[in-house]
């Protein structure tokens, strides 16, 4: 942080909001999680969380809902922030989608459903978690616009539209009875290039997938895929094909779609972004199921 | 497009590194549009968006399909669309209270507060102006200053926002009169200087045309001032300003890895602060110097407002969560009565005497209301007077806090005089509230120091202190049972003391009715008794209908932990209603008993009382022996 002179930058405001926070969480919730989801946005709030209580790591633990059908270099990416953050990670993968070989390319929403919306859930309630940061921004798209930093869900971690409470200047009431519990989201503030620049200005590691580097591919659905592992069940017809590729987002990666890109740099990353002509949630297959708006999957419990 | 030389982004593919460097220099301004959608509010907004280059290819497809399919403005590009998504969700029912909306320009970034403009607008315009540096008061062109107006200046000037924009919109519809803006600027000027608004910005605009949005209008060229984007980019950021002032860190964390390090960490809230610096930490009122400014990124030389730090002091000092650290020589006040201005937000009235929750900074203390000394009606400013105030109501109230707090006045420091109130049933955000002044100051109240404690007079009676709080319906057999109770404890030679209606009501209650707010006061005036006739050692046993959960718990909170039993007589209202020992349900049945609990005023039962007595189980002789044996365990 280079000494302020005169009016702070947007970064350094943005950043001392998230801190402020995560401090106020950890001094009134009674047993709170990052949810750590290890993409970029995962990886700011990562960051801003140990800048809030450093040089104590921060008084939570990670929790990743796995789906087992990450990309391996998240994975890879996950080991090591636990590492290097002194944080204890929790992994949770749902028993029952374990047990019953949920995937992907057999299950369609159910992947989401079982793996992530009922996992979180499971995962909340085996360890009695009464907050969970989530990296969750209001830019994303417009029905989250309205969202609040400090989100409240009942006992069975539904998200009650009509009982949510105003947030004023930087005062966040955490009260609340036994069972129920807040999801709270320190960069709502943040745009996607705020994130960006940040992890640009404070060289946060990021999973290297962001970066363009050949890698196989095949085109199904007007979406470009990655076939990151032996289980990627090809059609007929199908042979995966080099190319230079890099991702907006991350997810599982059978659902998550590429762009072909050249961006080797950060600063390459960037540029791109600011003259790509989509917005960033069309990487994401999840948008388009049929009815799946975010609202809807809000209210069962997925973010 | 027009302002077509507005391309913020031109950079971004000669220079990116060069265009990096730029915009991590950038500021933060926020800022709240005030309008109904018909001032073109919306419009506005999509504009600011859409002129700094903030919609993407999909969405600015998207948004000309939609235009020409459900669009107001006819083959031309309806800005209203981006960001009107709120209208599908208000059918839903879903409480949309404000919007945030980002855009960027290579100056600053913007994050605009937007507020549904009808119902709930208090309640969401406060929200929304909480945060604001800034405020755009729309005005259509063609209706001139209008009540809303009137209103929306109200509030933000209530708020704080140091900056006002007049945008007089639809100017494209006036044939761009110069006649109809400088009427309108000065109708404006004189309801501000009777509303206390100092100085505000007058421009004429279309959102829909672009006028005066992003470069001058050549419809205008009678405007000489900025357009609206070079002005928000231009105008003074309250974090910048509060710098200036004295030091403000209110603690939110101790930071303490192991015993050689102890920090204390927080956002600044005013001021600077520098190692080596003289502070002092209220409400302790201690001295101590600043050793260390600690970040992540190494120990800083100094820091100011808007920041969030750690710091260390040179002397071991008592600090904790709630403390605020200030300069030494201009520390802030320390009081637990105040004047202050309620904005109420939520269905149920504030209610007198009734103790919730006060957040200010990082203190959470109990605090009471008096009955509002006035409403302040913000259609016409006028003073009202009023029992209470409803949703939306905004008022003049006075409240004391159970211990003193560490404040200065909103106008002082928005960190430390704005608070807000949490109902302690519900655990909802009820209320908004700016601190004025205190009415006196706490320091000048002394607890006497008393040698003799609770726990040593307890000890000489052989007993615990305690109060077994009986509660139920009239009729319940409460007052049969404590009695009973109160009998075996005398044969036990137990010190005890039973408080009911009988012994109360006629002398130390004889002031009281039968009203809420009464019915609230009896309780806490009774609780108040309890708790220090247990002081003096004693078992207290009160009997009183106390029909309301929440001054149950307030009592209960007055009680060291398990110091406190409720007692449930549990009677149903027919059981109850047949006995009619006294014949006062039959009174109230004919309408000649007013507020009489169970036939037209609540009883909320108790959804946790330590023992739960079923008189239709067991006779008042068994309920009594249960009750001891607990007591005595």
């Amino acid at each position: 942080m280079p000494m302020p002179s005169g009016s702070l930058t947007h970064l350094q405001r943005l950043e001392a909001e998230s801190m402020h926070i995560f401090r106020e969480v950890a001094a009134e919730a009674e047993n709170p999680v990052l949810l750590y989801s290890i993409g970029k946005d995962s990886a700011v709030l990562l960051e801003l969380a140990r800048r809030a209580f450093y040089p104590a790591p921060p008084p939570f633990p990670l929790l990743h809902v796995d789906t087992t059908w990450k990309f391996k270099a998240m994975y890879e990416m996950r080991e090591r922030m636990a590492r290097d953050s002194g944080m204890q990670l929790l992994v949770h993968r749902n028993p029952e989608a374990v047990a019953r070989g949920i995937n992907p390319f057999d299950h369609g929403s159910l992947h989401t459903d079982l793996w992530k919306t009922e996992g979180l859930k499971q995962a909340l309630d085996l360890h009695h978690f009464d907050v969970a940061f989530g990296g969750a921004r209001r830019d994303e798209e417009k029905s989250r616009a309205k969202e609040r930093i400090f989100s409240f869900r009942t006992s069975q971690h539904r998200w009650e539209p009509k009982n949510q409470r105003p947030e004023l200047w930087n005062l966040y009431n955490a009260k609340k009875v036994k069972g129920e519990s807040i999801r709270v989201f320190p960069i709502s503030n943040w745009t996607e290039l705020d994130v960006w620049q940040y992890i640009h200005l404070h060289q946060i590691p990021i999973v290297p997938l962001y970066f363009a580097a050949p890698r196989p591919t095949v085109v199904r659905n007007g979406q470009l895929l990655m076939v990151d592992d032996e289980r990627f069940a090809l059609n007929p017809g199908e042979s995966p094909q080099l190319r230079s590729i890099r991702f907006r987002t991350l997810g599982c990666y059978p659902l998550t779609g590429a762009v072909e890109s050249q961006a080797q740099t950060l600063p390459e990353v960037i540029q791109e972004i600011l003259l790509t002509t989509t917005s960033e949630r069309q990487g994401r297959a999840i948008d388009h199921d049929q009815s799946a708006s975010m609202e809807k999957k809000k209210q069962e419990g997925y973010f | 497009m027009q302002d077509a030389q507005y391309q913020p982004d031109n950079l971004i593919a000669t220079d990116i590194a060069a265009y990096l460097h730029q915009h991590q220099h950038k500021s933060l301004l926020r800022l709240i549009t005030c309008g109904s959608v018909d001032d073109g509010k919306s419009t506005l907004i999509g504009r600011l968006l859409y002129d700094s280059k903030m919609i993407f290819e999909d969405q600015l497809a998207a948004l000309q399909a939609d235009s020409r399919r459900i669009g107001t403005q006819g083959q031309e590009i309806d800005f209203a669309l981006l960001v009107d998504g709120l209208a599908a969700e208000r059918e839903q029912g879903i409480t949309i209270d404000v919007a945030y909306r980002f855009f960027t320009t290579e100056k600053r970034k913007f994050i605009v507060a937007d507020t549904p403009g009808h119902e709930q607008y208090t309640r969401n315009m406060v929200t929304g102006a909480s945060t604001a540096d800034l405020a755009i008061i729309l005005i259509d062109a063609r209706k001139g200053v209008l009540t809303q107006t009137r209103r929306h200046s109200y509030l933000t000037h209530l708020l704080g926002i140091r900056h006002l924009v007049l945008a007089v919109n639809k100017m494209d519809l006036v044939n761009y009169s110069q006649t109809v803006f400088d009427d309108i600027v000065a109708d404006y000027r004189a309801f501000a200087t009777t509303a206390g608004i100092g100085d505000f910005t007058a421009l004429p605009i279309s959102g829909f045309k672009g006028d005066n949005i992003t470069s001058p209008s050549a419809q205008m060229p009678w405007y000489s001032g900025p357009p609206l984007m070079p002005l928000l980019e231009s105008v003074e950021i309250d974090s910048t300003l509060a710098q200036a002032k004295p030091l403000r860190m209110p603690v939110q964390w101790v930071n303490r890895p192991n015993l050689d390090f102890r920090g204390f960490s927080g956002l600044i809230s005013g001021g600077a602060v520098r190692v080596g610096d003289a502070v002092r930490v209220l409400p302790s009122g201690r001295v101590t110097t600043v050793s260390r400014i600690v970040t992540q990124e190494g120990d800083l030389p100094h820091a100011v407002a808007g920041q969030s730090v750690t710091v260390c002091f040179a002397d071991e000092v008592d600090c904790s969560r709630g403390d605020v650290i200030c300069a030494a020589e201009m520390p802030a006040s320390v009081a637990d009565q105040f004047e202050a201005t309620i904005v109420w937000m939520t269905d149920e009235a504030l209610m007198p005497g009734r103790a919730y929750w006060l957040k200010l900074a990082t203190q959470t203390v109990s605090v009471r209301l008096q009955a509002p000394k006035y409403q302040i009606n913000i259609n016409t400013l006028e003073h009202m007077a009023a029992p209470t105030l409803e949703l939306n109501a905004i008022g003049v109230v006075e409240l004391t806090t159970d211990k003193p707090i560490v404040f200065e006045s909103y106008h002082e420091n928005h960190a430390l005089g704005g608070f807000i109130l949490i109902d302690k049933m519900t655990n909802g955000t009820i209320a908004a509230g700016l601190l004025h002044f205190s009415l006196r100051r706490a320091q000048n109240v002394h607890w006497q120091a008393l040698d003799i404690t609770r726990e040593a007079r307890a000890r000489l009676k052989n007993q615990p202190a305690a109060v077994v709080w009986f509660t139920g319906l009239s009729g319940s057999g409460k007052s049969t049972i404590a009695n009973l109770v109160e009998k075996i404890l005398h044969r036990m030679n137990r010190h005890t003391f039973l408080l009911d209606g009988d012994n109360v009501r006629h002398g130390l209650n004889k002031d009281l009715g039968f009203t809420d707010a009464d019915r609230i006061e009896n309780i806490r005036r009774v609780g108040e008794v309890a708790r220090l006739m247990s002081d003096a050692g004693l078992i207290v046993l009160t009997a009183f209908i106390s029909p309301f959960q929440a001054e149950r718990e307030m009592v209960r909170r007055m009680m060291p932990e398990g110091e406190f039993m409720e007692v449930y007589v549990d009677t149903p209202l027919g059981v109850a209603e047949a006995r009619d020992v006294k014949g006062l349900y039959k009174k109230a049945r004919a309408g000649q008993l007013q507020n009489f609990t169970g036939v037209d005023s609540p009883y909320e039962p108790p959804s946790n009382p330590e023992i739960r007595i079923d008189t239709t189980q067991l006779s008042s002789q068994e309920a009594a022996e249960r009750i001891v044996a607990a007591l005595l365990k």
